[in-house]
């Protein structure tokens, strides 16, 4: 478990953290998101000890952690832009830090053998980092971390400098792998549907504070503003409420007074679902979301009049 | 588009063969014109044979020194975070602004008969320990400025990664930064050695010149030049050429293994 308590961090005339406080819990996958600059980042580094903070506290399994140097901290750290040994071969890479602790060679080739298995390296073994691609990289910067058995795990935007399709898998690879592992793990990403994804809790931040924590369910029907609404997924605007497009029903006729008159702009088809752009009389546009059934049913095309009711949860807005 | 290429070719090669090979080319046939005799007589006098071996241990105390001053100087440049970083950068490159005669005289200004150090214990000026701080000033500059760029291209992800990886820094060091700046290192150490065999002004100052003393081989070969003994300034030469070119045949032969 890592407890922080406020923690503020100023580089120069900028505050990256301001008074954060945050619980991760034992064995969990927490996910940090936030836009860039949000103070994730930072956030995570006070953590492992690559940065100290101005003020505040951070706790590791119990014992304070705030002035332990990164070595003694039992943390391991993944980075953005894989930070792989350049000159050690894949094998040298993962043994590095049981090397560092002097372990015995049987040991050391023992475990990293099977760390080689868990990522799926085994036939790689002897390569550079030069010789593999993005992703293999990161697998074996992951084993490297996993190698000295760390009690926490920190993931510093891990899949950021990969193609779509790689990210996607190692996602749910991670994903399988924590189950497996159980280690208690930190992840920065400023990617929602990679933190929906992979995390148990989210801590959304914004401007060096943490805006919101919760299961991503949770965050995703609850927001607690409109910037986590925003962040976490489309927004629609319809009478001072913002609610997900995706909870707009659209009827031919009104139901009752709260149903709002709209004219159709454009329908687009994007396979399962459909789009669905209205003008409101107040001049503002909206976009729907509908299945397709609902859209053939109510054989929907541009010009159309149709009735528009909020039916899941919204948030009020100020105009 | 291929002439203008062939003509750049031409030019270039045509200037290094100028200035360069030509007169390197000549001193060789110069010296082993009338045969390896008369050569391995004037390098084998009891002068020479000392002078080389003064020039070789004044490189191997003198590189060394500033191989680990560079790589100190180097760090400190690229991951320190100090005041007057700015003063320690100018301060490196003085030696290649300053004329190695004035830094001679500026030795002997110090450690002199009436210079602010004259009492110490050792002799310095117009001794070997006078040699070796002139040049350790002249090849001061080489390794810190071939390894600061190299650092600063490496970054310190990796320093970053192996202290999570629980290294201490020392252990960093030795197995991640080192490794990575080996080639900057190693280009840093030739040419600090070249320079170290070739000085001649400081050195020429701060020496006193005495044969089978404080003679290098490049004051050995000013003397015999001056002497009117033209086929033993060329036969010094090509002996100083030579070790030049082995440290440098050295390097290339490890990189190559390495590789």
């Amino acid at each position: 478990m890592i407890t922080v308590r406020s923690l503020t961090k100023r580089f120069g005339d900028f505050t990256a953290l301001d008074d954060v406080s945050l619980e991760v819990e034992e064995g969990s996958l927490t996910a940090l998101l936030g836009p860039s600059g949000s103070g994730k980042s930072t956030l995570l580094r006070v953590i492992a000890g690559l940065e100290v903070p101005d003020d505040g506290a951070v706790t590791i399994e119990g014992a304070d952690a705030t002035r332990v140097p990164p070595q003694k901290r039992g943390i391991g750290f993944v980075f953005q832009h894989y930070a792989a040994f350049k000159h050690m071969t894949v094998r040298d890479n993962v043994a590095f830090g049981l090397r560092v602790r002097r372990r015995p060679r049987a040991e050391v080739r023992a475990k990293v053998n099977e760390l080689l298995a868990l990522v799926g390296l085994e036939g790689l073994a002897d390569r550079y980092p030069a010789q593999l691609s993005g992703g293999q990289r990161q697998r074996m910067a992951l084993a490297r971390a996993l190698a000295v058995e760390p009690r926490v795990l920190l993931l510093d935007e891990p899949f950021g400098a990969l193609d779509a399709n790689v990210r996607a898998e190692l996602r749910a690879w991670l994903r399988r792998l924590h189950d497996e592992v159980h280690v208690t793990t930190v992840l920065v990403t400023h990617d929602q549907e990679e933190a929906m994804e992979v995390a148990d809790t989210l801590a959304v931040m914004e401007d060096g504070r943490i805006v919101q924590t919760g299961a991503p369910r949770e965050l995703y029907e609850q927001p607690a503003n409109a910037f986590v609404m925003g962040f976490l997924g489309p927004v629609a605007r319809l009478d001072g409420h913002l609610v997900r497009p995706h909870d707009l029903v659209l009827r031919a006729a009104p139901e009752d007074e709260r149903d709002v008159e709209a004219m159709v702009v454009r329908v687009t088809h994007l396979g399962f679902e459909v789009r669905v752009e209205l003008v409101l009389p107040s001049g503002d546009e909206v976009s729907a979301q509908l299945t397709r059934a609902e859209a053939d049913e109510l054989e929907v095309k541009a010009g159309d009049i149709l009735w528009l009711r909020a039916a899941g949860p919204a948030l009020a807005v100020s105009a | 588009m291929r002439g203008s290429r062939l003509a750049l070719r031409l030019v270039a090669l045509g200037y290094l063969a100028v200035l360069l090979l030509v007169p390197v080319g000549l001193v060789f046939w110069r010296t082993f014109e009338h045969g390896l005799a008369p050569v391995w007589a004037s390098v084998s006098t009891p002068a020479a044979i000392h002078a080389f071996w003064l020039t070789v241990e004044v490189a191997a105390i003198a590189v060394p020194l500033n191989a680990l001053f560079g790589v100190i100087a180097a760090l400190a440049l690229v991951r320190g975070r100090f005041r007057g970083k700015w003063l320690l950068d100018a301060l490196i490159d003085l030696p290649f602004a300053i004329s190695p005669v004035v830094v001679g005289l500026a030795l002997l200004l110090v450690f002199g008969r009436s210079g602010w150090l004259a009492d110490l214990p050792v002799q310095v000026i117009f001794a070997v320990p006078g040699i070796v701080l002139a040049t350790v000033f002249v090849s001061l500059p080489f390794v810190a400025r071939e390894v600061a760029p190299v650092l600063r291209e490496v970054g310190d992800d990796q320093e970053q990664a192996a202290a999570t990886l629980g290294a201490s820094r020392w252990q960093a060091f030795w197995r991640v930064t080192l490794p990575s700046i080996r080639w900057g290192l190693a280009y840093g150490v030739v040419l600090a050695t070249a320079r170290a065999l070739g000085e001649f002004g400081a050195v020429s100052v701060v020496s006193g010149k005495i044969a089978g003393q404080t003679e290098t081989l490049t004051l050995l070969v000013e003397k015999r030049f001056e002497n009117f003994d033209l086929a033993g300034a060329y036969a010094a030469s090509t002996l100083l050429a030579l070790i030049a070119l082995a440290t440098l045949l050295a390097m290339t032969a490890l990189r190559r293994r390495e590789e």
